[in-house]
């Protein structure tokens, strides 16, 4: 359970800094009349939907630390036989990297009021996107064509699940990169459109920094830092 | 998502709103049905969370009788017996405390406590609640499918839960895991709204350390149900592999009726480390906005201001971040490292701390206070002594000697009654009769809620004081019928039908109460907009119950906190949030 609680370790920082800043040791029995509100003292703070989409980002982190914490107990049982990492993973990495920097471009054209360029971005980083979940699709077939089959070993059913969530994140994605993409579709005015369009981007890279951290998992790479987790723990 | 209007300069919303920004139901069923209103949500939530626990209610009804006569239901068959156990466990925990802790008070009281027009995400909340519904229906259907609803206890525990001795293997165990991962999705969506409104869209003047102690009790219980719900998915999911393309996560090799499974090499324990994980915060979570709630309903009906404000705040952060790492206090019996056991061991115990802080505040608040014995102090009255009855069992309970032999009797069957039962359905209880005028215009019934009161109260206890007794004496938990036994007297069986009768009386003063909540409804007096004299934002709404967008044309702007009781020079023995200081002329703001 040693991701978790590293995991929860973050947010716990996190929210004891952000806690920190809100007087909480103010005594609000003795204080009258409007305060200067610390929302109004930091200048901007960001919008509610960067909050929400930040506060879900959390919840997936959680989710996904959990399984890499079943994950590293798991693979200690005897009968654990890791599979071989078919090398399309890394044809797919690359296209995953390719769709978060395409919306990242799409947002750098969005704060220039580039509309033209938002929309070869969006499509661009929604096109790699699909391809990433095609060939994630094609690993899976390579694999079990190998006899790789979901449940002939805890390693398969861990990659195919594992892979699963992710992919089926990136298709929620999908969903709102879609709506985005039609919303600049038919309003020309880039400056209503610029907050969806961080949001993919930044809902993308979560996702790329995610893959690139189960990739580890998978390909057995953090296996060292998996062993000096447990140990810390035992 | 929804464009909420808002001042991104001043981060703050706008007082004013304008027609177009809010979110207009323009026929019968987007008002009704397809509501985007979080106060319709709330109650659509209480509905339905009411609805099932009444299932769950008449599931512990066949349990008692079973316990209190055995061998006289003969309709009762060992199988069922375990599946009531586990249905009833799991509806009272997750789909009625759960739902209507968060779902319906969450909803209901979170935008007019903190002054805002309705949720940070209406649309997002709507679906939460109907993802919430479609969970119940898949709960329910599994009483109908071929085998019945599963029978492995709440907890699930696999290797049990998917083999074939258990009952509901086949369709029950699929249905329930398949209605969990729904709730936590349903629940997800919601949760998200609760915080992000809390951060965001607080009124002008309504610092963090302004809020309602309701407000800090849902709102952590939410962070907390936001991080662990996950662990519940995972677990789920997983058990869900096992059972349906036969992976091994959680199974274990083992040879089920003389022969040899497909399963090898799994790790139940796994499955347990996850449970609990969710396990233990889940506990909180219901506990949480319990605190919440009743803190709030001893300081208005008390006519005193809540004592240690700012210790309270803590004591309820503090329990949220501590409950993270105590899960593994439900495995002693499961087999660990000596360490781990004292580890969790001592932070159970240190949990105790900010939760004491608690109780001596509560009670500290009514020293000397002016307490007016209305239904809901009654009820929050008895929340305290219930809760404080539970967590002194919970403290025997929390030191690894002591647990190994009470473990899986009757005793932990009390004790978790007590405190996450009995108690959080007293607040539950406290909060419908202290906010019911608000959300109807009328009152509750009052002898009917004299007497709802009095049988429940009193009642529990009839059950669940002399369980303790039964689980001292080695009764085991999760028995259809323990039989002869040399360590059980004939007394125990006697003081079994006695708990059996009381269990039913409870069950029928429900029923009063629920025809309380309708016939109030149209016969109820005349409740006025705030007739307890709360100072808190939502009873001074300019229409009862509040109007859509909650304000009317101007967001309240507060000028103090939530609890000027008998303030000392003060012209009425309350201050509402909203009230000017006398220093400072009105710009027409106030009452
Ligand atoms: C008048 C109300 C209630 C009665 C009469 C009642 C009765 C029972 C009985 C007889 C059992 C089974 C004991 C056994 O043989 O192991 C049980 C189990 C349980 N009850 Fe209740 N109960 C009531 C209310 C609640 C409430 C409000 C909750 C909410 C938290 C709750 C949560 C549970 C849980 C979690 C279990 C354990 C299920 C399992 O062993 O898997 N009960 N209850
Ligand atoms: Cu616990």
């Amino acid at each position: 359970m040693s991701a978790i609680i590293l995991f929860m370790a973050g947010i716990a920082a996190i929210a004891g800094w952000w806690l920190s800043q809100q007087r909480l040791a103010a005594k609000p029995w003795l204080e009258e009349g409007v305060l200067v509100d610390l929302r109004e003292q930091s200048g901007s703070s960001p919008p509610t939907a960067k909050i929400g989409l930040g506060v879900f980002l959390a919840v997936v982190g959680s989710l996904f630390a959990l399984f890499i914490s079943a994950y590293s107990m798991r693979m200690t049982m005897v009968d654990w036989r890791a599979l071989p990492v078919p090398a399309l993973l890394w044809f797919n990495t690359g296209a995953l990297v390719l769709s978060s920097v395409a919306l990242q471009w799409a947002y750098t054209a969005a704060r220039r009021d580039d509309i033209d360029g938002v929309i070869l971005g969006l499509l661009s980083g929604g096109a790699s996107a699909v391809t990433f979940l095609i060939g994630q699709l094609l690993a899976w077939r390579q694999l079990a064509g190998a006899g790789y089959f979901v449940a002939s070993n805890p390693a398969n059913s861990f990659f195919y699940l594992i892979t699963a969530v992710h992919g089926l994140h990136l298709m929620g994605g999908l969903v709102a990169l879609g709506r985005t993409t039609s919303k600049v579709w038919r309003s020309a005015e880039v400056i209503r459109v610029r907050l969806s369009v961080e949001l993919c981007a930044i809902y993308w890279h979560f996702l790329l920094l995610v893959w690139l951290v189960l990739l580890g998992l998978l390909t057995g790479w953090t296996d060292g830092f998996v062993d000096i987790c447990r140990q810390l723990l035992t | 998502m929804v464009d909420v209007p808002f001042d991104t300069v001043a981060g703050i919303p706008p007082a004013e709103v304008g027609e177009v920004d809010l979110y207009h139901p323009k026929s019968w069923w987007t008002r009704y049905v397809f509501s985007q209103d979080a106060k319709v949500i709330a109650i659509q939530y209480s509905i339905t969370a009411m609805s099932i626990g009444m299932v769950a209610l008449v599931l512990s009804w066949l349990m008692r009788l079973q316990l209190g006569f055995p061998g006289t239901f003969s309709f009762i068959d060992p199988n069922q017996y375990l599946q009531f156990i586990t249905m009833h466990g799991m509806i009272m925990v997750i789909y009625l405390l759960t739902a209507l802790f968060l779902g319906g008070f969450g909803n209901y009281l979170i935008p007019l406590m903190v002054g805002a027009r309705d949720m940070v995400f209406p649309y997002v909340n709507m679906l939460s609640y109907w993802v919430y519904l479609l969970a119940v229906v898949v709960l329910v259907s599994t009483f109908f499918v071929p085998g019945g609803p599963p029978g492995a206890g709440w907890t699930l525990y696999p290797p049990q839960a998917i083999l074939s001795g258990t009952p509901g293997q086949d369709w029950g165990i699929i249905l329930m895991l398949a209605s969990l991962i729904l709730f936590i999705i349903g629940f997800t969506m919601g949760g998200l709204n609760y915080v992000v409104t809390v951060l965001q869209a607080r009124t002008r003047g309504m610092t963090l350390m302004r809020l309602p102690l309701t407000v800090w009790g849902i709102f952590t219980a939410t962070v907390m149900a936001l991080l662990a719900f996950p662990a519940l998915l995972v677990a789920s999911v997983m058990l869900l592999l096992d059972r349906l393309l036969g992976t091994s996560f959680f199974m274990p090799t083992l040879v089920e009726m003389g022969q040899l499974t497909k399963y090898g090499g799994g790790s139940p324990i796994l499955f347990q480390h996850l449970f609990w994980f969710f396990g233990h915060p889940e506990v909180y979570i219901v506990a949480l906005p319990a605190f919440g709630i009743i803190s709030d309903l001893i300081s208005v009906h008390a006519r005193k201001n809540i004592f240690g404000y700012r210790m309270m705040v803590w004591a309820i952060v503090a329990i949220g971040a501590l409950s993270f790492v105590v899960w593994a206090h439900h495995m002693y019996v499961s087999g660990m490292h000596p360490y781990f056991g004292f580890f969790f061991a001592t932070t159970t115990l240190i949990i105790a701390i900010p939760t004491a802080i608690k109780v001596y505040t509560w009670v500290l608040t009514l020293w000397r206070g002016d307490i007016h014995l209305t239904i809901p102090m009654l009820f929050a009255l008895a929340f305290i002594v219930t809760f404080v009855n539970g967590g002194l069992t919970g403290l025997f309970l929390g030191n690894v000697v002591v647990d190994v032999p009470l473990s899986d009797t009757m005793f932990v069957v009390a004790h978790f009654h007590m405190v996450m039962g009995i108690a959080p359905i007293m607040a539950v209880f406290g909060g419908i009769y202290h906010w019911y005028p608000k959300i109807t215009g009328r009152m509750l019934n009052e002898v009917l809620g004299r007497f709802h009161f009095w049988v429940s109260f009193l009642g529990a206890y009839a059950i669940f004081f002399p369980m303790h007794y039964l689980g001292l004496l080695g009764m085991p938990r999760r028995y259809h019928d323990i039989g002869e036994t040399a360590f059980v007297p004939a007394s125990a069986h006697d003081l079994n039908a006695f708990m059996s009768v009381a269990a039913l009386i409870v069950g029928f003063a429900q029923l009063v109460f629920l025809f309380n909540l309708v016939w109030s409804l149209f016969k109820g007096k005349e409740a006025g907009g705030n007739p307890w004299g709360a100072a808190s934002l939502e009873w001074q709404t300019p229409e009862t119950p509040p109007g859509h967008g909650n304000w009317g044309k101007e967001l309240p702007i507060v000028y103090r906190w939530a609890y000027d009781y008998s303030v000392p020079g003060a012209a009425g023995d309350f201050v509402p949030q909203n009230e000017p200081p006398a220093g400072l002329l009105a710009q027409g703001a106030g009452p």
